[in-house]
């Protein structure tokens, strides 16, 4: 009996390490294969070399689209951020009528297709006279990232607790005292992982921002997927491996600098 | 103005800006391309307004139309059932490991911060002609010259279960995480075996969590158009893709309008069907 209960779980063990496995190797394959030696970048690498990293750095195009994906990034990662927070005070903080039905409507961006939502604003923005743009495409990543701003700093917001900005309140700091003494320091971990969300989403969307990017300007993804017309080169492993060590590495940074922080005030 | 009716309106305040977006960027855009699926493309000049139903006609009766609207959720629901049935026991595993579930999370987590293009375009190092499994077939001298084993419909579902198994992990494990573990002892202790005990206590209770990420998988699966740009062939084009090529290569803007719209019901459809059932709750939960 007991030993059947442990074949049993050492079979979904081995199960879960070839799903793991399935998830990670791919992409391994991708940080291995940017360091190849190897001219032609594919298997057997012959060594070891930074050469293709180098060739990146060499690249306008690429360095081009870098800068557009960070500014793109930031400014919707501002943006979102700033109308998420807001939203989510207004709905955690205060008896709202009609609740549910906003909150549908707030997150309504992510239930609809990115597809649809790509066609419709270039649509009507063309129609009022913004065609495709930077404009165009920092709407479009605001609005598409709005939701999940939304989700994050609903959930961090409901753990805060009301009375301590209450006991503010009641010795006499205004509402907007308040807020910016009490409620928004309490608040900033979820402000910083709401915009760190946003951006990275931002930083890797490619469905919505090939609709909306004007000719001859390209983000990292629209760089990489240009690039993946001719082949598959060892020059796209590396700004994949790049823009792994981006959107992976600065949210694992910023948790340890958090840790690190909260450490400090526990003490 | 009272304290009363201040607090009335703070929070209408703190929410327009949000709200206003939204209207503005998405709701009001989806009400326009309904209006903009009624004009008509004209050769030369700006596309013609009216009330033409000529677009819809097409795209409800042209059979090519109808052959990838079922070829799309065709495709969704192979990668939704290859996403349970690899993700239901990896949720288990990690829901039931006595040791560092933190960490089993947290490279669960790990592919949402991935770029999806470079997800998808790994599996051509993997697979491609001078790729991985090629050069390891040709070097044990199984083949003599490379396998083709990219660019067809296979891969394309690769690449999308590939890109949703960690939404159904997800939402699977927000749902057996929340079962007191209680029940399935309960139940053996009652005479069942272990199986028994899964199959009718814990499984049906992970019915909510198994059905929120089957429907994520299933309407991001079908409203992708990159997936089968990057891995399929000429022939395995998906509706969005129908969609791109209208408005971006075609720029037959009422057209697209229209097929974007179709697309929408369709999965809209399901959406609602869904939430008529098990409610958004279960989603959200999931997302956050």
């Amino acid at each position: 009996m007991a030993g059947s209960r442990n074949m049993g779980w050492a079979a979904i063990r081995a199960y879960t390490i070839l799903v793991y496995l399935f998830m990670f190797l791919p992409v391994a394959v991708v940080v291995l294969l940017s360091f190849n030696q190897n001219q032609f970048g594919s298997f057997p690498m012959t060594g070891v070399s930074l050469r293709w990293f180098e060739a990146l750095w060499n690249n306008d195009a690429v360095m081009r689209a870098f800068r557009t994906s960070l500014l793109l990034g930031l400014l919707t990662a501002l943006i979102s951020t700033t109308l998420g927070v807001l939203a989510s005070l207004a709905l955690v903080r205060y008896r709202v009528p009609g609740k549910n039905l906003i909150t549908t409507i707030l997150i309504a961006p992510i239930l609809v297709p990115e597809v649809v939502l790509a066609v419709a604003l270039l649509l009507f923005l063309n129609w009022l006279g913004i065609g495709k743009s930077f404009a165009l495409l920092l709407a479009g990543h605001v609005i598409f990232t709005l939701p999940f701003v939304i989700l994050v700093v609903q959930a961090r917001l409901v753990s805060i607790r009301r009375d301590v900005e209450e006991a503010a309140l009641s010795l006499g700091a205004s509402p907007v005292q308040t807020f910016f003494s009490v409620t928004l320091p309490l608040l900033m971990p979820a402000v910083a992982a709401g915009a760190l969300f946003a951006f990275t989403i931002s930083f890797d969307d490619i469905t919505g921002t090939l609709f909306w990017k004007p000719g001859g300007v390209e983000t990292v993804p629209t760089q990489i997927f240009s690039m993946l017309r001719n082949s598959i080169s060892p020059e796209i492993n590396a700004l994949g491996t790049v823009m792994i060590v981006i959107t992976v590495g600065l949210p694992l940074l910023g948790a340890a600098i958090a840790r690190r922080l909260a450490m400090k005030r526990g003490m | 103005m009272s304290v009363e009716a201040r607090e009335r309106r703070q929070p209408w305040i703190l929410l327009s800006p949000a709200l206003g977006a939204v209207a503005l960027l998405l709701l009001v855009p989806l009400l326009f391309i309904v209006v903009y699926s009624f004009w008509l493309r004209s050769a030369v000049g700006p596309d013609t307004a009216g009330f033409h139903l000529d677009n819809w006609q097409r795209a409800l009766t042209d059979p090519f139309y109808r052959y990838i609207l079922f070829n799309t959720l065709k495709i969704a629901a192979i990668t939704t059932f290859f996403c349970a049935l690899l993700g239901y026991p990896a949720a288990y595993f990690i829901t039931r490991s006595s040791g560092n579930k933190l960490i089993l999370l947290l490279l669960l987590m790990l592919p949402f911060w991935i770029s999806y293009i470079i997800r998808t375009m790994s599996w051509i190092n993997i697979l491609g002609s001078s790729g991985a499994l090629n050069t390891f077939l040709l070097s044990t001298g199984v083949i003599s010259s490379p396998i083709q084993m990219l660019y067809n419909e296979a891969t394309v579902i690769l690449g999308l279960v590939h890109f949703l198994l960690p939404f159904m992990v997800l939402n699977i494990y927000v749902s057996l995480d929340g079962i007191d573990t209680n029940l399935e002892d309960a139940a053996t202790s009652l005479g069942a075996t272990r199986w028994q005990a899964f199959t009718q206590v814990t499984l049906p209770l992970s019915l909510p969590g198994l059905a929120a990420g089957g429907l994520l998988c299933f309407v991001l699966g079908a409203g992708t158009y990159i997936t089968p740009l990057i891995l399929g062939g000429p022939r395995d084009a998906m509706f969005a893709n129908l969609v791109f090529e209208a408005i971006i290569t075609q720029l037959n803007w009422p057209m697209g309008s229209a097929l974007s719209l179709l697309l929408l019901f369709v999965l809209g459809a399901l959406v609602a069907l869904y939430n008529r059932y098990l409610g958004m709750s279960q989603l959200t939960k999931g997302l956050g």
